[in-house]
């Protein structure tokens, strides 16, 4: 049983337990699946600057940082109690095309050549980091969620405004992995 | 759209649909207690573990779904939505009620100009740094440490999207 946590899960199964989080959470306290509001959250708390939109009472959204605090945590315990050795392999096209960048998969989830601490004051990581983390913040507030609260809560709720937002994260991240990024890792 | 006057009873254009208590409808218990906390906690300690085991953390999986290299991602997407979209209808077909007893309430969604704007902007991101908002937090407890840096990028661009959000167009 044990071996078969500690192995990597297919997409019939682990996707489904993600599903579960919706119902999960309606039933737990009538809440909405949904994280990026976390951040949100995190500036009414900590910097809200009389912006009227960080003007609202984040103490009755506390349950969503408790949500992403957990996360946290089961991400450690999962990755360091709950894996083996097996990997399940990714495409040869993408590892050769990685190559040519310098960037070569290895045990970590990000590709370590560019996610380190000494890259952040190269011009490469500094647009990928923080450049790319800018985009997520922004985009996904201006969008109204992220691939939470649209792609799984809001489709899962059959929302059409969920579905152009949904739509729009996979246009975007199509044009930026295949016509922009190549050239950020060529540098 | 709608317009909500808030706190400092400026009125302003309310977008996002993220913020239970802003909605009158949505009745948030009166200080909840220490175990409901512990509740979400929970829920994401199992969320955690999801993201990581489902490898949806994965920079590199993140690569090969937007170069349609690999159908795992969009198992996954599709067979969560599945699951979701059945668990709603369950739930309004059978008027089922919170574990508080509370009637549950499900955000209805209106268009606007930012869902697309503000989506293309959002997966740019997505496919920079391998992750959306969820997977940033599992990244960081995976030991990847540098993504704390991503994490409080995101934050500031939640909130210089909040200091233009009047300005930008919706």
């Amino acid at each position: 049983m044990l071996e078969a946590i500690r192995s990597p899960w297919p997409w019939y199964i682990s996707g489904p337990l993600i599903g579960l989080m919706v119902p999960i959470l309606l039933l737990a306290g009538n809440k909405s699946f949904g994280i990026s509001s976390s951040l949100r959250h995190i500036c009414a708390a900590c910097i809200p600057a009389r912006i009227p939109f960080f003007q609202y009472d984040w103490k009755k959204e506390a349950w969503n940082l408790f949500l992403v605090a957990g996360i946290v945590l089961g991400a450690y315990l999962a990755f360091f109690y709950l894996r083996d050795q097996s990997r399940a392999p990714l495409n040869p096209a993408l590892v050769s095309e990685l190559g040519s960048y310098g960037i070569h998969p290895a045990e970590s989830i990000v590709p370590v050549e560019i996610f380190n601490w000494q890259q952040l004051l190269s011009a490469k990581g500094l647009v990928v980091m923080i450049g790319g983390g800018f985009l997520i913040g922004f985009g996904t507030r201006y969008a109204g969620g992220c691939t939470s609260g649209h792609s799984i809560m809001g489709l899962s709720n059959l929302q059409w405004p969920s579905l152009v937002a949904t739509i729009c994260f996979m246009i975007g991240g199509i044009v930026m992995a295949n016509f922009i990024l190549p050239s950020i890792l060529n540098w | 759209m709608e317009i909500v006057t808030n706190s400092t009873s400026e009125k302003f254009v309310h977008t996002d649909f993220e913020i239970a208590s802003q909605d009158s409808q949505n009745s948030v218990p009166p200080k909840p207690s220490l175990g409901f906390y512990v509740r979400f906690f929970v829920i994401g300690v199992a969320f955690g573990i999801l993201l990581i085991k489902s490898e949806v953390v994965s920079w590199f999986r993140i690569q090969e779904m937007f170069r349609f290299q690999s159908f795992h991602m969009y198992g996954i997407m599709g067979s969560a939505i599945l699951v979701g979209v059945i668990s709603i209808l369950l739930i309004k077909k059978f008027h089922i009620r919170s574990i508080d007893g509370e009637k549950i309430s499900l955000p209805k969604r209106t268009f606007n100009k930012g869902q697309v704007y503000g989506g293309l902007l959002f997966g740019f991101g997505w496919a920079m740094t391998g992750a959306c908002p969820g997977p940033l937090f599992a990244q960081i407890g995976a030991g990847a440490t540098v993504v704390i840096i991503t994490l409080l990028s995101a934050i500031a661009g939640t909130w210089i999207y909040g200091l233009l959000q009047q300005k930008l167009p919706h």
